[in-house]
């Protein structure tokens, strides 16, 4: 930023040659590090359109930084419009707060909201794996807290690297050891999340976090800055060099190995800092303190200054010389852009300023009032009472650039599609033999996408705050709300990328389908959606149709199963050279209980209830685990089936109320065989199993049910008293069903009989040992 | 604006108001994660809980304190070196120290504080394997004559949550010696040492009985569906130990 005001000589401060509004009406022809700052020549054309003149420098940043990919939403904009569209009023019955503000809120009944959001954090945790995967953690919790709720819990779906390769380490113990670090500290559980390993990943992993909160209706809190007179505080850290140009140059360009490190880009987390925070802000809640609060997360005070003006009904005025800095070396423009972390910003009545700072000096908490609310309609920002930025705060923070960017359906598309796993020459050899198949399934749980994820897990709290009623590896993370009643919420997380690149419409679909069903299978009702998507550059016509389809799939998807998107995030330009990631849409489902108490777990608890097998299998291994572990993708996602799911999600739901069984888990990737062992080894609890007949309905082959991926099924495990109620259930909704087993306590292992038995301690020792081989 | 119900606070009554009458504080620092939890614990024991503030200068009349886990003070300088110089801590080790006997109980970041306010003798350190470590975990109960410990069986064996980055006890051999000696060894793990612990010790009593710290949680193993394995309830002990402290029993 030099070529803008220069820094301070040693022993002096804020002695800048600093850029006015007066200066730049003057001197239209200074030359601006607009490119650097990563703006394109036809954006910097209109922020000279907009200004009627050029931009100071402070005013630069500002753009900069909001019409940022990460932050404008410039290419996926066109398309993201097809959630807020494609919804019923059905759909909105319970929906409180909708896209666009910090989460979206919907309604749980008896007073309670409920907040979520899912968010990438993909750039900073590849530079700087354990800064970078810890403030993501921050910034989502803040993003709750914004909204006015409590967190109560996390979770992080994360994708990385070959398993074996030498950098995948380096990104798998920082980022495991920063979302426990930060996470842990904050006293959130973190109930569940993701992990898979592809070599697609290696240079561009996929860390993203989300953080769910709950609030009385009467506690939710938006972003304006409203109120004539109304003062304007900045609130928490200080605000240092840490994470300048994050959201611009990081987040929104792919990497390039000829140009400098970008660490410096990436921000530090003090997870003690925002504890007190969380509490700190709860308490000006508690007491109706403040008119509107805005997190300090990408873009920093250029978006909570410029976001909160333009929702509100006036303008703002600040002082950027009241910023408390822990580098006073800082230009006006950094501190505009820096994205340190821990930092709030409120508007507060006049009548509350005392008792606001009361709160603040109780929990020891920095501040510092920075302005007030006018009635001008515009953002005004002062350095030392001179003008340096004066806009429309619309324009920064709404009216970026939007692209249409040209996409279509890739050349080879067609070739992927049609180079199906059967038949292909990784399909050689497919097991057939008892000795075969059982050596099949040991290599399957054993696999790095399929293998206990208790090493990553341990690491994280599952049990502060005391509501966790299930966590990974169940299917779904359940959080009790009321302890009166029992009300709470269920949460799942799901991409499957490999799906999504043979198939971007369905594959997208794929992923809410395996979400909602995790949801129903825990016995949650679902109820909202929140969406997080990877994708690479959409400058890639290639790429921009994936997302575009991906789009499209998710938002009819949403509409058929009648849940609407709440909130979410897009993180492009996830590529490496010319090669992007799979495209990655996470999708994040939460479900309500109204008592949490019914929560249906994992794995099998009492001897002798049989185990009944939900749904149909077809041969559908293109994309599959399987197909994965012998090195082929290419062929037809499985079929997406809505009318299935829903259906499903009605039968274990109810099951799940009406106590008709005590074990559930959903069938996904690594199919019956994976989801067998998982409902094993959870207790400890063996099962007798026979799939003769199941096989001979489906019209498959043994191997084909163990290891297909046809979505809409589900085992469960029923007691023996529950058998004929269970059966009339799925009779009467026509629901295919097939008893395939009995728990059984006293075997000790998994006994598919005419074919193998597995003791269950060479089961856990080939699902466990994976991560601890790889990473210690 | 209505006042909002406190997330996570229990809101059954108290099943004895013999109970309810014993007054048990739960200190909460910047930082503190499991104050909620165990305000709880106490709850479901069925006596009545009193926050208390780091910064006050009094105990409020309180019978028994607990000093919950969390990161007070962001663990910075050492986990507990911060926060043992809080106002209140001077109370709670004066009240310890006096013939009344106050019992006090230092879960996790609180065994930590006891330790760094001398209530305890020795200190944690990092994990051996340097990481954290979240699990279920089986303690032996070897001495339950303590305020926190009577209402177990001697060597009871009790499945309670572990949870911590610096847990791995340790002190010197002659102190070891010494509790051993004393049967001041509260808690043992047993199984493999989940952090490197000298002697495989989980908790530990001072000599007058009445101040007993540990890492693992208890608090979070009181309530069915929300402890070890979805039943586990073995942390009540502790908070039935110190009832029947106070009412008498022992």
């Amino acid at each position: 930023m030099s070529e803008i005001s220069s820094a301070p000589v040693a022993g002096e401060t804020k002695k800048f040659n600093i850029d006015t509004v007066e200066n730049a009406a003057a001197t239209p022809d200074v030359e601006l590090p607009w490119a650097e700052l990563g703006l394109k020549q036809n954006e910097y054309d209109d922020v000279v359109k907009v200004l009627g003149r050029r931009p100071t420098g402070a005013e630069l940043a500002m753009y900069s930084v909001m019409w940022s990919e990460h932050c404008s939403y410039k290419s996926s904009k066109n398309h993201l419009r097809q959630f807020g569209d494609k919804v019923t009023e059905e759909m909105k019955k319970d929906m409180m707060v909708g896209i666009g503000e910090n989460a979206g809120v919907t309604n749980l009944g008896d007073g309670w909201a409920v907040t979520f959001k899912i968010e990438s954090h993909n750039s900073p945790s590849f530079v700087e794996p354990y800064q970078g995967a810890a403030t993501g953690i921050g910034g989502i919790v803040r993003d709750i807290i914004s909204m006015g709720a409590r967190p109560v819990a996390v979770m992080d779906p994360l994708r990385f690297g070959a398993i074996d390769h030498p950098d995948t380490a380096r990104v798998m113990h920082g980022a495991v050891a920063g979302i426990g670090g930060y996470g842990n500290s904050l006293g959130l559980p973190n109930i569940g999340g993701e992990m898979v390993f592809d070599p697609i990943y290696q240079g561009n992993p996929l860390v993203n976090a989300l953080a769910v909160g709950v609030m009385r209706h009467e506690d939710i809190r938006l972003a304006n800055a409203s109120g004539l007179g109304n003062k304007v505080v900045l609130f928490g850290a200080r605000t240092g060099g840490d994470g300048i140009g994050g959201a611009s140059v990081l987040a929104s360009e792919s990497f390039d190995s000829t140009k400098p490190s970008k660490r410096p880009a990436v921000q530090v987390g003090d997870p003690f800092a925002e504890k007190v925070l969380i509490e700190c802000c709860l308490e000006l809640f508690k007491g109706s303190l403040v008119e509107g609060i805005q997190d300090l997360g990408a873009a920093g005070i250029s978006c909570a200054t410029s976001e909160l003006a333009s929702n509100g009904d006036g303008g703002m005025e600040v002082e950027l010389t009241s910023v408390l800095l822990r580098d006073p070396t800082l230009t006006p423009g950094e501190i505009l852009m820096s994205e340190s972390q821990e930092r709030m910003m409120a508007v507060v009545s006049p009548a509350n300023v005392a008792a606001f700072e009361a709160v603040m000096d109780k929990w020891a908490v920095e501040y510092s009032w920075l302005g007030e609310v006018t009635g001008t309609g515009r953002l005004i920002i002062k350095w030392e009472g001179e003008v340096i930025v004066d806009v429309d705060p619309r324009t920064v923070a709404h009216d970026g650039p939007v692209y249409d960017r040209p996409y279509a359906r890739p050349t080879w598309q067609d070739a992927l599609q049609a180079d199906t796993f059967t038949g292909s020459v990784q399909d050689a050899g497919r097991p057939s033999t008892p000795e075969e198949l059982k050596a099949a399934v040991l290599e399957l749980i054993a696999s790095p996408n399929m293998c206990s994820k208790d090493w990553i897990t341990n690491q994280y709290d599952r049990y502060v705050g005391g509501n966790t009623a299930m966590a990974f590896p169940d299917d779904a993370g359940v959080v009790r709300v009321d302890e009166e009643t029992g009300l709470g919420v269920a949460l799942a997380t799901d991409a499957n990328g490999r799906y999504t690149y043979l198939d971007p419409y369905h594959g997208a679909q794929l992923a809410l389908a395996e979400a909602y069903r995790n949801v129903a299978t825990s016995g949650a009702i679902p109820m909202a959606v929140s969406d997080c998507l990877n994708f690479g550059s959409p400058e890639d016509p290639d790429v921009m149709w994936q997302l575009a389809e991906a789009i499209r799939g998710l938002s009819d998807a949403c509409m058929e199963l009648g849940i609407p998107v709440t909130g979410g995030n897009v993180s492009l330009y996830n590529q490496t050279g010319a090669t992007p990631i799979h495209p990655s849409p996470v999708v994040a489902v939460l479900g309500k209980f109204d008592d949490v108490a019914r929560r249906t777990p994992s794995g099998w608890a009492e001897d002798g209830q049989a185990i009944y097998l939900l749904g149909t299998t077809a041969a559908e291994l293109d994309g599959s685990e399987w197909a994965n572990l012998r090195g082929h993708l290419g062929g037809a996602a499985p079929k997406v089936d809505l009318k299935r799911e829903r259906e499903l999600g009605e039968i274990l739901i109810n099951a799940s109320r009406d106590g008709m069984v005590d074990a559930a888990h959903d069938l996904s990737e690594g199919g019956l065989a994976a989801a067998l062992v998982e409902s094993s080894l959870r207790n400890n609890t063996g099962a007798r199993v026979a799939l003769d007949e199941v096989a001979a309905r489906d019209g498959v082959d043994i191997f084909t049910l163990l290891f297909s991926e046809t979505q809409g099924r589900a085992i469960v495990s029923v007691p023996r008293s529950e058998e004929v109620r269970f059966n009339d259930m799925c009779t009467a909704r026509r629901f295919p069903v097939s008893r395939i087993g009995v728990v059984d306590a006293a075997g000790g292992a998994l006994d598919v009989q005419g074919l193998f038995t597995a003791p269950l301690d060479e089961l856990r020792e080939a699902h466990e040992g994976t991560l601890p081989k790889h990473f210690g | 604006m209505t006042e909002t119900p406190l997330i996570g606070s229990y809101q059954g009554a108290p099943a004895d108001s013999r109970l309810a009458g014993a007054r048990i504080g739960v200190v909460t620092f910047p930082g503190t994660l499991d104050d909620r939890d165990a305000i709880r614990a106490v709850r479901v024991s069925g006596a009545t809980a009193v926050e208390l503030w780091h910064g006050d200068t009094s105990l409020d009349g309180v019978d028994a304190v607990i000093i919950p886990g969390g990161f007070s003070y962001g663990d910075y300088l050492r986990a507990g070196a911060i926060s043992r110089f809080a106002p209140l801590m001077t109370e709670i080790v004066k009240a310890a120290n006096s013939d009344a006997r106050l019992p006090v109980l230092g879960i996790c970041n609180g065994f930590q504080i006891l330790t760094e306010a001398h209530l305890l003798p020795g200190s944690m350190i990092k994990n051996d394997h340097l990481k954290f470590l979240c699990r279920d975990q089986v303690l032996r109960v070897e001495n339950n004559t303590s305020a926190w410990t009577n209402a177990y069986q001697p060597g009871a064996e009790i499945t309670v949550p572990l949870k911590n980055q610096d847990g791995q006890y340790i002190a010197d051999e002659k102190t070891l010696d010494a509790l051993e000696a004393e049967g001041r060894v509260a808690f043992r793990y047993v199984g493999a040492n989940p952090n490197g612990s000298r002697r495989n010790i989980a908790g530990i009593a001072n000599a007058a009985g009445n101040v007993v710290g540990l890492m693992p949680h208890p608090e979070h193993a009181v309530e069915a569906g929300y402890g070890p394995g979805h039943t586990g309830t073995d942390g009540r002990g502790f908070f039935t130990s110190v009832l029947n402290t106070l009412l008498g029993g022992k």
